[in-house]
Parts: C-alpha cells; sequence; structure tokens
C-alpha cells in the first residue's frame, strides 16, 4: 500500500458556474485501502467536486486519474461502470422493489431470456451475507430501516463499482447503533482494499472513521492531513477559516423574570400529543425546550401556535385569555413559528428570497392589501442585510441558497411580521457550523431587544448557552424547569435520565 | 408488512369470490362454463387494453387515449377491408404498427418534453377520435369471409361452454402481461419508474427507453383490443368504444393497482375485468336493472379500493414514523 499509485487523483481541478467559480485548482489524492474525509463549510465546494468525480458535472480545467488512467465520466451511470459509486444521504434505491430487485436492478441475472428470480435472490443473499447482514431479500426495501437501506445501497455500489466509494452524508439520519453498524461494513471494505470519501457534518464520526481528511473552503483547498493527531481545534478553524469563540452563558437581567408574563399556558395539553403544562414565557426571556426527540418537544410548540388544538387548559397573551384554533389566530396575537423541517414546512423554493421573505406579513396583512413591489424590495433588502443572508440577489428562487441561508429567509420572514413572540424549533439542524454561530447570536439579539422567545433544540450545549430558562419533556410530560444556576447541560440529561427512564414509546 | 404489497390484490380477490358466491346464490345457472366463457369473451378486447393500462398506471402514467385507439383501429379495418383487397392479416399488421408508433409517440412527448402523461394521452385520445371520424362517420360492417372463420374459431370447454378466439387471445396477453411484469428487465423497469423517478435514473434505469416503451406497449394492445373489438361487433364505427379507457382504469384500480404507480399485479387487474363481467352478467340474468347498476356498483368498488389503498399507505406511514421515533429515541439515549 505504501508505494502504490494512487486509486483516484484529481488535480488542479476548476469548476465555475455562470462565472462564479465553484472549485478552484483542487487536487485531491485517495489511496486504496484508505478512508478519506472530505470536509468543509456549506458551499465548500465538497458537493461540486464530488459531482465531479461522480460524472454528475463535467469539469472545466484540469484531470482526473483513475488508477493512473484519466477519465471523464459522462453521467453517473458511466462513473459507477468506470469503478466510482455513490451513496447518497437520502438514500436512493426503490423502496417499492425488492432487496433483491434493488441489487440488480439493470443487471439482473437471465436465463432462457427472463429473469432467473431464484438466482438474483441467491447472489442477493450472498453479497449481503459478506456485509453480516442477514435479511429477507424478497421483501420490499421499504420494510427495513434506513440504516439497513443504507448497507444495501452500499453493496450494491460495491459490487458495481467496486473500486471508489464515495459516501455523501451517509449517517445523517441514522443513530449511533446503526451509525456503528455502517462504520463496521466501511471498516469491512476499506480492509478489502476499497478507496473511500466520507463526507459527514459529524466531526465525531470523522475522528472515528477516517485516516486522512481533506477541508475545503470557497471551492479551494485548505489543506489534507492524516487524522491521527489532528487537534479538533485546529480542524474546526481550517473550516471556518478563523477561530471559534468559546461557548459563554449569557448573563441574564434578574428583572426579566420579575415581569409580567407575555405568553402563559395553565393546564395546556393534547392526550397523545403532550400532557397539561404551565409555563410563562416573559419579554427579554429565551425559553428553552429539552427532550428526546417524539419527548413531546414539537408538539408542545403547534399547541402554542395553534396547529393543533389543544383539548385541555388555556394560553393568555399578556393576562387575557384567547382562542388559540388556528395559526392565523396565533398569528394575529403577534406569534411566529419557524418549524423543524424547512424543506417541507417552512421555504417554497421555487420562489425568491424577496417573496419567501414577504409571505406572512402578506398573510397577516389579508390579500386584499398587497405590499408594494417598492415595500417588498426594501423590506426584503433590510433583512438580508440585517441578517447576513448570502445571495446574489433577492430574485434568486430560495432552493439555491445554503441550508443556513435558507433559515436565515426563514427568521427573516417572521420576524418582518414583527412578532412579540416567536417559536424556533431546531433552528440550527442541518446547518454549517458558521451559521450555526450566526444563527444563535441572532437569538440573543432578539431576546435582548424585549422579544419573548420559544426554542425547542436538541443541542444542549446551544441551549444552556442562550435560554432564560430550561423546561425539560420527557414522555410527552413536562418533568422539569430550569433556572439560573440549574441551567447546565448535566441537569437537563438528569432530568431526562431521572426516575430510570423508562425510554421513548414514541 | 410485507402482506401489505398483496393485500390489495388479495381485497380484490376476496370480492371476486364474495361477489360469485352470491351471483350463484340468486341464479345458480351462473355456476357454468358458458357463462365463463361468454363474460370472457364479452370482455375480451377491455381485458386486453387493460393490461397495458395497468403497465401505464404501475410506472406512474395514463393512458386516456386507449378507447379512441380502439374505435380508429375497429374504423380503420373496416374501411380498408370494404375498399381494398388487402387481406385481414395484413391489414391487422398494418394497425397494429400504427397504433404501437402511436402510443411510443405519445410516450416520446411525455418524456422528452417532460409533459404529463394526463394531457400528452388526452390530446391523443381526441386525436385518434378525431382521425376515425375523418375515415368514416357511419358503422361499417365487416363482411370478409376470413372474419367469420375467426369468429367461428372456439374450445367447446366440458359443459358446453365456448372458450372463443378472442377470449383466449385475452387470456394470452395476461399470462404474456404477467411475465413480462415479473420476469423482465422492463417490467422491474416499469416499477421502478412507479417507485420514484429520480432513483430510477441513479441506479441506470433506461428512462427514456421505458418510458417510449411503455406506452408502445399500450398503444400496441389498444390496437389489438381494436381488432377483437372488431371481431366481436363485425363493424368499425367511430363513435364506438367511448369511455373504455375509463373502464379499464377503473379494472386496474379494483384490481388492487396503486394509482401513483410502483404497486400492482396484472393478475389483479384479470380479477378487475372479471369483476366487472360479474356484475354485467348478473344485470343480464336478472332482466329487471337498470344496466346502468353496473356503473353505480363500480362506482362504489372504486370508491372502496381507493379507501383501502389510502388506509394501507396511512398504515404503513405510521408504522415507518413510528420505527424512525423509536430510533432516534434510542440515538440520544445512546
Amino acid at each position: 500500500m505504501a508505494n502504490a499509485q494512487p486509486l483516484l487523483s484529481v488535480r488542479g481541478v476548476s469548476k465555475a458556474f455562470l462565472g462564479v467559480s465553484a472549485l478552484e485548482n483542487v487536487d485531491f489524492t485517495l489511496k486504496a485501502g484508505e478512508v478519506h474525509a472530505l470536509l468543509g463549510e456549506n458551499g465548500a465546494g465538497k458537493s461540486t467536486l464530488i459531482k465531479i468525480i461522480t460524472g454528475a458535472y463535467r469539469r472545466d480545467e484540469g484531470e482526473v486519474l483513475l488508477e493512473g488512467t484519466p477519465i471523464f465520466p459522462r453521467d453517473v451511470v458511466d462513473a459507477q461502470k468506470l469503478g466510482i459509486g455513490t451513496v447518497y444521504q437520502e438514500v436512493n434505491l426503490l423502496t417499492n422493489l425488492t432487496v433483491a430487485e434493488n441489487l440488480f436492478l439493470g443487471r439482473q441475472p437471465k436465463r432462457f431470456g427472463l429473469t432467473d428470480v431464484r438466482e438474483m435472490n441467491r447472489r442477493s443473499r450472498a453479497i449481503l451475507d459478506t456485509y453480516g447482514l442477514n435479511i429477507d431479500v424478497t421483501a420490499p426495501l421499504a420494510n427495513f430501516s434506513v440504516a439497513i437501506q443504507q448497507v444495501v445501497a452500499i453493496a450494491r455500489a460495491v459490487d458495481i463499482s467496486g473500486k471508489v466509494l464515495v459516501l455523501d452524508e451517509p449517517t445523517a439520519s441514522l443513530d449511533a447503533h446503526e451509525v456503528e453498524m455502517l462504520f463496521a461494513v466501511v471498516r469491512q471494505l476499506r480492509e478489502r482494499g476499497m478507496g473511500i470519501i466520507f463526507i459527514s457534518h459529524f466531526l465525531d464520526q470523522v475522528y472515528d472513521i477516517a485516516d486522512t481528511i481533506t477541508v475545503l473552503r470557497n471551492g479551494r483547498l485548505i489543506d489534507t492531513v492524516p487524522v491521527a493527531g489532528l487537534d479538533r481545534l485546529k480542524l474546526v478553524s481550517m473550516m471556518l477559516g478563523r477561530q471559534l469563540e468559546a461557548d459563554v452563558k449569557r448573563t441574564i437581567d434578574p428583572n426579566t423574570a420579575k415581569a409580567e408574563p407575555l405568553v402563559s399556558l395553565r393546564g395546556l395539553g393534547k392526550r397523545g400529543n403532550i400532557d397539561p403544562l404551565d409555563l410563562d414565557i416573559r419579554q427579554g426571556e429565551v425559553v428553552g425546550i429539552a427532550g428526546l426527540l417524539g419527548s413531546g418537544r414539537t408538539e408542545t410548540a403547534q399547541l402554542v401556535f395553534g396547529i393543533e388544538r389543544a383539548d385541555s387548559g388555556t394560553i393568555s397573551v399578556a393576562g387575557t385569555p384567547v382562542n388559540m384554533s388556528s395559526p392565523r389566530k396565533a398569528i394575529s396575537h403577534g406569534f411566529a413559528f419557524c418549524p423543524e423541517d424547512r424543506k417541507t414546512d417552512g421555504i417554497v423554493g421555487d420562489l425568491s428570497v424577496r417573496e419567501n421573505i414577504i409571505f406572512a406579513l402578506q398573510a397577516q396583512r389579508g390579500w386584499m392589501r398587497p405590499l408594494s413591489r417598492s415595500e417588498q424590495e426594501a423590506l426584503a433588502d433590510r433583512y438580508i442585510a440585517a441578517l447576513d443572508i448570502r445571495t446574489s440577489d433577492r430574485e434568486k428562487p430560495i432552493k439555491f441558497l445554503s441550508g443556513g441561508n435558507q433559515q436565515k429567509v426563514l427568521l427573516a420572514r417572521w420576524l418582518a411580521t414583527n412578532p412579540r413572540f416567536l417559536i424556533l424549533d431546531e433552528p440550527t439542524r442541518g446547518i454549517d457550523v458558521g451559521a450555526h454561530a450566526e444563527i444563535i447570536r441572532l437569538i440573543i439579539d432578539l431576546c435582548e431587544r424585549g422579544m419573548a422567545l420559544l426554542v425547542i433544540s436538541s443541542e444542549l450545549g446551544e441551549l444552556v448557552g442562550y435560554s432564560s430558562r430550561i423546561i425539560v419533556l420527557r414522555d410527552r410530560k413536562m418533568v422539569s424547569e430550569l433556572t439560573g444556576d440549574e441551567i447546565s447541560t448535566e441537569h437537563i440529561m438528569k432530568a431526562i435520565a431521572s426516575h430510570g427512564a423508562t425510554g421513548e414509546a414514541a | 408488512m410485507k402482506n401489505s404489497k398483496y393485500l390489495p390484490l388479495l381485497a380484490t380477490f376476496v370480492v371476486f369470490v364474495l361477489a360469485y358466491v352470491i351471483c350463484i346464490s340468486v341464479f345458480p345457472n351462473m355456476l357454468s362454463t358458458r357463462v365463463a366463457g361468454n363474460l370472457l369473451t364479452d370482455n375480451a378486447f377491455l381485458g386486453i387494453t387493460a393490461v397495458g393500462m395497468t403497465f401505464v398506471i404501475l410506472s406512474g402514467g395514463i393512458d386516456l387515449s386507449v378507447g379512441s385507439v380502439i374505435a380508429f383501429t375497429g374504423v380503420f379495418l373496416s374501411v380498408i377491408l370494404r375498399d381494398t383487397s388487402i387481406h385481414p392479416l395484413a391489414a391487422f399488421v398494418i394497425v397494429l404498427a400504427l397504433t404501437t408508433a402511436f402510443g411510443a409517440a405519445m410516450g416520446g412527448v411525455i418524456f422528452f418534453l417532460d409533459m404529463p402523461p394526463f394531457i400528452v394521452t388526452l390530446a391523443g385520445m381526441f386525436l385518434a377520435r378525431g382521425i376515425s371520424y375523418l375515415l368514416t362517420t357511419e358503422s361499417v360492417p365487416i363482411t370478409h369471409p376470413f372474419y367469420s372463420t375467426l369468429q367461428d374459431l372456439y374450445i367447446r370447454m366440458p359443459g358446453g361452454g365456448r372458450l372463443t378466439l378472442i377470449a383466449m387471445i385475452m387470456l394470452a396477453v395476461f399470462a404474456f402481461g404477467i411475465i413480462l411484469a415479473q420476469r423482465t428487465r422492463f417490467g422491474t423497469y416499469v416499477y421502478a419508474l412507479g417507485g420514484n423517478l429520480t432513483s430510477a435514473q441513479l441506479m441506470g434505469v433506461p428512462v427514456a427507453k421505458t418510458t417510449v416503451g411503455i406506452y408502445a406497449l399500450s398503444g400496441f394492445l389498444a390496437g389489438l383490443s381494436g381488432i377483437v373489438f372488431s371481431l366481436y361487433t363485425s363493424a368499425g364505427y367511430s363513435l364506438a368504444a367511448v369511455g373504455v379507457e375509463l373502464d379499464a382504469i377503473a379494472a386496474v384500480v379494483i384490481g388492487g393497482t396503486l394509482l401513483t404507480g410502483g404497486y400492482g399485479f396484472v393478475a389483479g387487474t384479470f380479477l378487475g375485468i372479471c369483476i366487472q363481467g360479474l356484475i354485467q352478467t348478473y344485470i343480464v340474468f336478472d332482466g329487471t336493472l337498470s344496466s346502468w347498476w353496473t356503473k353505480i356498483v363500480i362506482g362504489l368498488l372504486l370508491f372502496g379500493f381507493i379507501a383501502l389503498q389510502r388506509g394501507l399507505m396511512w398504515m404503513s406511514e405510521r408504522s415507518a414514523r413510528n420505527m424512525r421515533h423509536a430510533s432516534a429515541a434510542q440515538a440520544s439515549s445512546a
């Protein structure tokens, strides 16, 4: 392995889209029997590089050599035939077909001109056996968990291509157990001498599995370094190009705790969603909601915002009980809600940044009183500047923005309605480290300007950083409310784990 | 959960058996090969085109043109046999080539212009019907002796029933369809298109070829169905087979195929055809019921099957969600 020529080498590759450079003179070398992590913030050029290697894009300059021979893959299928297989974050298999059909689609064994199903199933079992996977290959793929689908996707890619395997954020939707199973497979493939390119946002996983790391930033190669002995802080600063500030707990003005609550919930609950709970939220306060997935966090937010109707309890706004029967009502009381899944519940991908920003405000005014074009443009420009939304142009369709910038547009949409009370569900999920810090700064800033916020997050450190108070949910019940010095990751974990944690019956 | 794939098919089968049991208990005479033979003969043309429709719907599409193509085929045959001395067999070949090319062209438009199948085949429906009118607006009888020869071909079944040529053609088409769907690459590609187009493309499915192939197949079978229809009626008429595309879609859906594509079986469509045929036969036996009752019962059955499919999807979505929640909970506690 030591002196072997590289399996895949990329030399001086550049790519530009409409004159904007996405990748500039990048070198990348993958050896056989190596797991090579490709890191960088969103927009660093990772996916452009991957797409050039896998044939989805064509390079403008430079060369790609596979085992010393220049290759020019026409498309993904061509790259597969050359020996470069890819497994994407959202498994790109067909869940309505059987496991065996997925493995052999397009190359089914034949007998007398017809598909030899028995032979196909037998060979599928043999292939999956080598991955330690013993499943019914005649069952539809939909019957299996994402992790198993992921392994089937890898098995297919390896069986077809067999030289280079690109794993594009394969672990994003897997739990710890499943990640371990996947990594066992990856290690096994490394033993077999395959070259594996691994893309992930999770640094822990990168340290766990990778041998070498290449960091890209703004389309340029920053460095390629061995993982062993690499300092984490150094790696993060390579990715960000700046030093990360240490997390500090925000100092909270003790006077806010004495003010009259803006929103108060009394015995608010809905059977099967969340048990009745009491909660006060004051102006200038960030109330954090912590808990495991399925503990009732999002359900609570949906009750408060009128998406789900409560079957018990009351909501008062500034001391007056209100009937929160629909999101429209909630908006009319000055509420705003950024949902968790921005792709399905938030952004309208084909509309421009401007149109996405003015949505909620226009809905609040009613369609009879349209915002004029100049008002819309002024509003959009103001928020693009205020929130530092990176877009070339306010008329750009939002689907072309990175995750972090989409999240900021969503925030801008609600800020434009000038809300008194803002609910954020996982505001930092799936966005890169830099945008992450900006969103947190924004939350603190809004709070200091007197807004009341309710923030749901899985990142406990982050919650501890900005919350004035934290409520902890478990099994659809509020189990603890932490204030002042009690606020710490340790206390949250204890609250979640208390009473011998019966586990999640979601 | 593995059963859920076969559940709609099973439901269809149960409905069919129930319907047959009810029919027999009211009219014991219906349990005869004579009735069975007639049922197959009367629905032969519908069954043949429904096989094509099954492939189209499995791929996530729809073909509204088949009724018009059947009428066109009949008119074309009757006119060509009246005005020229071409042998019917040669005419069959010509008309099948025409309808196959017509289907392939629609498939090409759907794929290459990225148009919804609904619109493209709606245009095809008007086009084919219009051309039939252009050929003739009258009902033209077919008197060629070869037609009589074909019409007299049958196998006598025990009990006196006749399995006619056109019924045999239909059964052969179903057998062919089942093998094509389950045992060939093309069949798997059809399911793949209906499952997820993007994934299919990334996995190297030749989407263009398959799309064109599917609509060409549907066009070919509509043409064959038109030939069978002309044998059945001994005439060509441009107003014939109006709404047959909808009967075919109904048979496919009652047969348990998901309208959004990806799930279903050709064999289910056969049961769907048989159920429709049974209802018609029942009405004929009864003699007092209006034939519109066929439509009413079909309508109710369609509602039932759509509700069943929705319920199954809802159930599988729910269990998938539960699975996700359970594994996510594991992850965060680990």
